[in-house]
């Protein structure tokens, strides 16, 4: 199951100085709320994806705090003002801390 | 005679018990005691913007975005934002946490709604000041697997 899980991100290649770039990002995940039962009448546990961490170039942008409240599938999309060219990282976090990243460069002309 | 009352007794109970059931969730005050946690103060009106459709017809994933004006500078910005919905089996959504490096404090997502109801945020600036905006979304089919 935790094969499947995989993150999607699009993000510009190239920006200019300072400009506002848009990101979107995707990851597979069944957001599995705590609320479910399964066949068997029985409680699905909760199993969410509860944290998202961006930096760039280390230095954080954005740090997301999901609820069970939050779609299957988490998708976000968010701004980054880039000043300089960097690496935009990505970090999902699951409730049995196991974790996912991804990166994607921004060359800024 | 005796025995269609009864019948009608039970049938009563059993959606009373149903109603009971159904009650167990979320409810305005839970929602503004989810923000009130972890921002502390009193918010004004104002500051942000929630776009979500009037009416979802799949309360599995409903599309929200949510704006706050702000000129996201190293003086001046939105540190945080809380969002939460009054009708869930739990209040909170999600929490988001930004720098200046953001540029912009706009987020999109999409929400599991269980019923009609109230999305709620409350956004966080630097200097401790609270803005919030709330948005009905009318829901057809609820999203929480009940």
């Amino acid at each position: 199951m935790a094969d499947d899980i995989k993150p999607r991100l699009r993000v510009p290649t190239n920006a200019k100085k300072g400009e506002l770039v848009e990101v979107k990002t995707l990851i597979t995940h069944p957001m599995e709320t705590g609320q479910r039962k399964d066949a068997d009448g029985k409680l699905v546990p909760r199993l969410i994806v509860n944290t998202l961490a961006v930096t760039y170039n280390g230095k954080p942008v954005l740090n997301a705090k999901l609820e069970p409240a939050v779609a299957a599938n988490p998708y976000l999309s968010f701004f980054v003002k880039v000043e300089e060219s960097g690496t935009l990282k990505f970090t999902w976090t699951d409730d049995n801390k196991q974790s996912w990243t991804a990166e994607s460069k921004i060359e800024v002309a | 005679m005796v025995a269609s009352r009864l019948t009608r007794r039970t049938a009563f109970a059993a959606l009373a018990g149903v109603l009971v059931a159904r009650n167990a969730l979320a409810t305005p005050d839970q929602a503004r005691d989810w923000i009130a946690a972890m921002a502390k103060g009193t918010p004004q009106a104002g500051k942000i913007s929630l776009k979500a459709p009037e009416i979802a017809e799949n309360g599995n994933a409903v599309p929200l975005t949510v704006t706050v004006d702000s000129e996201m500078s190293g003086k001046s910005y939105v540190k945080a934002l809380y969002i939460a919905a009054d009708g869930n089996p739990n209040a909170g959504v999600a929490v988001y946490e930004f720098t200046p490096l953001s540029g912009k404090a706009e987020v999109a997502l999409r929400v599991r709604l269980q019923q009609t109801q109230k999305i709620v945020a409350v956004a966080e600036m630097n200097d401790g000041t609270l803005y919030t905006a709330s948005r009905e979304v009318k829901v057809t089919i609820g999203g929480c697997g009940g």
